[in-house]
Parts: C-alpha cells; sequence; structure tokens
C-alpha cells in the first residue's frame, strides 16, 4: 500500500469527477471534451471547407485551456504520482496474452505492443491507432459529445438523446471487443 | 486569472483520469470483458452525485457565478445520429482504448503514439463536418 503511486480506487474518482463537472457549471460553462477537437479544426482553418467550422472559436478558448491543464496533468500524475502500470482482473490479462499476444498487462500503463513508439514503424499497428482515433473523433461529433458530454454531463441532467448516445457507445464497445477484436488481432 | 482557474481544473482533471487509470487502455478493454466493477464504478458514482447534484441545482434554482444561468440546456431530440454516431464512437474507443479526454493527458504522460490517435480524431471531426448535411440526423 502506497499512499502516493497506488491508484486511486472508483469511488475517488467518481465523486471527483463529478465534482469537475460541478465546478465547470459554476463557473458558467460545461463538462465536454470532444467539442475542443471541433474547436481545433476551427483554429485550423476548416471554416474554408465547411460551415460546421464556422462559428466564433475564440469564445471555446477556455476549454482549450482545460485541455492544456488535462496535459500537464497527465505529465505530474505520470512522473510522480504512479509507477504507470496497471493490474486488471488477472483472467482478462491471461485472455488478452493468450488470444492476442498483448502480455504488457500489469507491466504497462498502455499496452507496448500498441503505444511503444518504435512499433509505430508497423503498419497494423499505425492502422489500430488511426483507425481508433478516427471513428473517436468523427462519432463523438456525430453524436454530438462523447463519454464526458453525454455519460457524464447529459445523463446527469436527465438527457434521454445522452442516454441513447451512451447506448451507442456500449454497443460499439462491445462488438469491437468481443467480434471484431478476435478478426483485428488474432 | 480566469485562465488560470480552467488551468487548474484541467490539471485536476488530468490527474483524477490518469490516477483512476481510465486513461488506460487495459481498464477500457476489461470494462467491455465486464472483468472488473472499476469503470462501472467510476462512472456509475459519478452520475449519481451529477444527478443528485444537477436535482439540487434545478429545484433550488442555483445560478453560476455572476447570477447567470448554468449550462444545462437540454440536447436536441432525435434518435439517429446519437446512436449511430455513439455506436461509431464505441467502436474507436474500444480499439484506441482513448476518449477525448484521457487522449490529452495520456499526451501529457509522454506516449507518443497518442498523438496519432489525437490527429485521427481531429481528422475525423473534420470529415464529419465535411459529411454533416449529407448524414441522417
Amino acid at each position: 500500500m502506497n499512499l502516493i503511486y497506488d491508484p486511486w480506487p472508483w469511488y475517488v474518482a467518481g465523486p471527483l469527477i463529478a465534482l469537475t463537472m460541478f465546478v465547470l457549471l459554476y463557473i458558467g460553462k460545461q463538462f465536454g471534451m470532444s467539442s475542443n477537437l471541433r474547436t481545433m479544426c476551427s483554429i485550423g482553418g476548416a471554416a474554408k471547407y465547411s460551415d460546421f467550422f464556422k462559428f466564433d472559436w475564440k469564445a471555446q478558448r477556455w476549454n482549450i485551456i482545460v485541455v492544456l491543464g488535462a496535459v500537464i496533468g497527465g505529465f505530474i500524475a505520470s512522473q510522480f504520482m504512479s509507477n504507470n502500470t496497471v493490474k486488471i482482473n488477472p483472467e482478462v490479462a491471461q485472455q488478452l496474452s493468450t488470444d492476442y499476444g498483448i502480455e504488457s498487462a500489469g507491466e504497462a500503463y498502455l499496452p507496448t505492443e500498441l503505444f511503444a513508439s518504435e512499433n509505430l514503424t508497423d503498419p497494423f499497428v499505425l492502422a489500430v491507432l488511426i483507425l481508433g482515433g478516427f471513428m473517436v473523433g468523427f462519432g463523438a461529433r456525430y453524436a454530438g459529445g462523447c463519454t464526458s458530454g453525454h455519460a457524464i454531463s447529459g445523463l446527469s441532467n436527465l438527457q434521454l438523446p445522452s442516454l441513447i448516445a451512451v447506448i451507442g457507445f456500449f454497443i460499439g464497445g462491445l462488438v469491437m471487443i468481443h467480434l471484431l477484436f478476435p478478426l483485428i488481432f488474432s | 486569472m480566469k485562465y488560470l482557474s480552467y488551468l487548474t481544473i484541467g490539471i485536476f482533471f488530468g490527474i483524477i483520469m490518469y490516477k483512476s487509470e481510465a486513461a488506460s487502455w487495459f481498464r477500457i478493454y476489461e470494462m467491455f470483458q465486464f472483468g472488473s466493477f472499476h469503470m462501472y464504478g467510476i462512472i456509475g458514482s459519478a452520475l449519481v452525485l451529477g444527478v443528485i447534484g444537477v436535482q439540487i441545482i434545478k429545484r433550488n434554482n442555483i445560478k453560476a457565478i455572476g447570477g447567470k444561468e448554468m449550462n444545462l440546456h437540454p440536447k436536441r431530440k432525435g434518435v439517429t445520429n446519437y446512436l449511430i454516431g455513439g455506436i461509431i464512437f464505441g467502436l474507436g474507443w474500444a480499439l484506441a482504448g482513448a476518449c477525448p479526454g484521457p487522449m490529452y493527458v495520456l499526451a501529457g504522460a509522454g506516449y507518443f503514439s497518442i498523438l496519432i490517435v489525437i490527429a485521427s480524431a481531429i481528422l475525423g471531426t473534420f470529415v464529419y463536418g465535411l459529411l454533416k448535411d449529407k448524414l441522417p440526423h
């Protein structure tokens, strides 16, 4: 047991996420991370190509600052507050190793097989990262929000559209892990 | 001064995401394998407190700082875009093992490869913007 390096249990993390949302509401903002991707498109000049990116992105600067903070938070936590390994259910770890050859559970924070920089030269790994990221960005905007905007903010406000989106998140996730992973990683 | 508070909230959020392991690919995989209560506990407890808090705000008409209304607008009604968009998001979430908050956190933690995921997510958002009017909503 190490107070600094041990991961935080769910009953610490969950309430702190709720606190994050309420602090943002209290200062007149809202909790939603994926809208920053749209803002970044607009900053990069995407308004030339679609009216979807024609909006007052300067009003969204506050959220970009939150993103900057999240980057710094990730740096602080990984450098000073973690031994950067994640222990998951041993049966799940065993299954990952046997079925897909992903053997870094318990030894790394992210699977080295997919996220080690030297593996970026592997076209398969690159395809997984690009495809995964693309679907996250496309899907989040199509659904009008992501885990923070729908699963936390929207559901907290008892929004039916958010419930539909979250059901979609889980359908997609379950299909990927249970039906597509055996095809992609075997 | 205002920007300092946004930065602080972001740092706070980043540390929570990393320390709770919600930013770990392994935890997302384990969640979709129903291998642990951990992720369900995080989302579930945030949600229970969120619902209670929002109800308290609404019933007591609590205002944001400066007396402004809180940003608790109803979402536009509909099914198609929420369901299809949600499914596409879920496919990507499970494959990349990261959603839009944790992506930035992992960038700060020094995982160079996550920059590929972030760039692809920006591209995905851009392509959505191009196709928006042709997609069912």
